[in-house]
C-alpha cells in the first residue's frame, strides 16, 4: 500500500553523505565506462537487474527507498489491525483481515526487491526496529473510529497508488516487478473502503457525521503523503535521472485531488480545503497550503502515534523470537535425522 | 550437507504454475526455515487470489547463474547467426505459407 513517493533520509544518513561529498573517490577509466554503460542503458529506458554493475549511489538510494517502503507497509497493518476485533459485521472483519493481510504480503514483497541489492532482511529490521529507518508517515497518526478504516482505504490507499503506478515503470527490474504486484492487489483496498463509506452515508446522521470527520482529519495528511513541493525536493531529480521516479510529487498530488473531488461529491462528504475549487486555465483544481511543519515534525518523531508504533512493532517481533527459533531449531533437527538416516 | 547456526531463515526462490498446461514462473523469494515452511509462506504470499495450482520453491544459494557483467561475451555468439532464424530465406510467393 502506502509509500510516500520521497525517501527522506534516515537517522544516520546525513551524516555519512556529508563524509561521501568531503572525499570525493577519483573513478577509475572501468568505473567510467561502466557508468557510461549504465546511463546509457537508463536513457533508453532499460531495467537494471541484481548483480549488474550500478552506481553506489543508485543502489543506496534504492535501499532506503524500498525498505522505507516495505517497512511503511509492516507498519500500516498497525492503525487498521486496531480494527479487525470491532469491525462491524463478520464481512467488514473478513475483508479488513485480507486487507491487512496483503499489506504484510506488501512488505515481504518489497524486503525481497531490496535484499537484491545486498542489504539482509536482518539489517533492515533492526534500522527500523531502532528508529533508524523512517517510514509512511501517515501511520503516525490514530485510527479513532470506523469511519477513520474507510478513510484510510479512500484516501490513504487511493493516494499510495498514485504513487505506486507509475513505480511499477521503476528501472530497477525487481522493485518495478513488485509493484506491479502491489497494485494489482490495491484496488480492492481502495474501493472496499469508499464502498464502507458509502454504506455509513446511508445511515443516521450521527454514521454520517462520523465520515465526515474522519475525512477532515485525514484529508490534509493524505496530500502531504506525496512528499514535499517540487521546489523542496532536492533528490527528486536525481530520482528523475535515475529512473526511480516518473512523476514529481506536485503532480501526483494534482492528480490524486482532482481524482478524488468528483468522488466526494458521489459519498456525499465535503473536503476540509476553504481554497479548493476548479480552475477553469489550468482545468485542474487549486488547494490549500500544507501544514510542512506539522509533516516534518511526524516524520521526525513527534507524531501522535509514533512512538506507540514502534514500540508494538518491536513488541510482536520480539514475541515472535522463539517461534523464529524454534523453527529454525525443528530443521536443523530434521536435517540432522537425515544425515544419520543417510549414513 | 552442513548445518550452520544461522540467525535468519534461509531464503528460497519462489516459481509458481498459474494454471494447468503453464510453466512455472519466478515470482519472488522469501525466507523460511526449511522446504515444507517455504511452501507455506509461498502459498500465502504469493497466491492469496489463486495465482497458482502448483508452486517450486528452490534454496536461493542453490541456483548457478550467468555472469551479468559477461553477458556479452556469453551471448555474442548467437547475435551474428541470422541464418538460424526462418526470415533470412527467401522463398517465392507461389509456394505460399512454409
Amino acid at each position: 500500500m502506502y509509500t510516500q513517493s520521497f525517501s527522506v533520509p534516515d537517522s544516520s544518513d546525513d551524516a555519512k553523505s556529508a563524509n561521501l561529498k568531503a572525499v570525493p573517490k577519483q573513478a577509475s577509466a572501468e568505473e567510467q565506462a561502466l557508468q557510461a554503460q549504465f546511463d546509457a542503458r537508463i536513457d533508453a529506458d532499460g531495467r537494471i537487474e541484481p548483480r549488474e554493475w550500478m552506481p553506489e549511489a543508485y543502489r543506496k538510494t534504492l535501499v532506503r527507498q524500498i525498505s522505507q517502503h516495505a517497512h511503511s507497509e509492516i507498519v500500516g497493518m498497525l492503525p487498521e489491525g486496531n480494527w479487525i476485533s470491532r469491525a462491524p459485521s463478520l464481512k467488514r472483519k473478513a475483508i479488513l483481515i485480507a486487507k491487512v493481510q496483503d499489506e504484510g504480503g506488501h512488505g515481504l514483497y518489497l524486503y525481497s526487491a531490496a535484499e537484491t541489492l545486498g542489504t539482509s532482511r536482518d539489517q533492515m529490521l533492526d534500522a527500523l526496529h531502532t528508529g533508524k529507518a523512517k517510514y509512511s508517515s501517515i501511520f503516525n497518526y490514530p485510527t479513532l473510529n470506523w469511519a477513520d478504516v474507510g478513510v484510510i482505504g479512500w484516501l490513504v490507499d487511493g493516494a499510495a497508488i498514485m504513487n505506486q503506478i507509475p513505480l511499477c515503470r521503476c528501472s530497477y527490474g525487481p522493485y518495478a516487478r513488485a509493484m506491479v504486484r502491489v497494485c494489482k492487489e490495491e484496488s480492492f483496498h481502495q474501493r472496499q473502503g469508499y464502498e464502507a463509506l458509502l454504506v455509513m452515508m446511508q445511515g443516521t446522521a450521527e454514521q454520517k457525521a462520523m465520515v465526515q470527520d474522519a475525512v477532515n482529519r485525514w484529508w490534509w495528511k493524505c496530500l502531504a503523503m506525496f512528499g514535499p513541493p517540487d521546489a523542496d525536493s532536492p533528490n527528486s531529480a536525481q530520482g528523475m535521472r535515475w529512473g526511480i521516479k516518473r512523476i514529481s510529487n506536485d503532480d501526483l498530488r494534482q492528480k490524486f485531488v482532482d481524482a478524488t473531488v468528483p468522488q466526494a461529491k458521489v459519498l456525499g462528504v465535503s473536503l476540509p480545503d476553504p481554497d479548493l475549487q476548479w480552475n477553469e486555465v489550468r482545468q485542474a483544481h487549486d488547494y490549500g497550503q500544507i501544514d510542512w511543519d506539522e509533516f516534518w515534525s511526524t516524520v521526525n518523531g513527534n507524531g501522535p502515534c509514533n512512538k506507540e508504533r514502534l514500540g508494538a512493532r518491536v513488541k510482536a517481533w520480539n514475541d515472535g523470537a522463539w517461534v523464529r527459533e524454534a523453527a529454525l531449531a525443528h530443521s536443523r533437527k530434521q536435517q540432522q535425522r537425515h544425515m544419520k538416516e543417510a549414513a | 550437507m552442513s548445518t550452520p547456526a544461522l540467525k535468519e531463515w534461509p531464503l528460497w526462490e519462489v516459481f509458481v504454475r498459474s494454471k494447468q498446461g503453464l510453466e512455472h514462473k519466478h515470482c519472488g523469494s522469501l525466507h523460511a526455515s526449511d522446504a515444507q515452511h517455504a511452501l507455506q509462506m509461498a502459498r500465502d504470499v504469493y497466491t492469496r487470489r489463486q495465482e497458482g495450482v502448483s508452486i517450486w520453491v528452490v534454496p536461493s544459494a542453490t541456483i548457478s547463474a550467468s555472469e551479468p557483467n559477461d553477458k556479452s561475451e556469453f551471448f555474442e555468439p548467437a547475435s551474428d547467426k541470422v541464418y538460424r532464424h526462418p526470415t533470412f530465406y527467401e522463398i517465392p510467393e507461389e509456394v505460399g505459407h512454409m
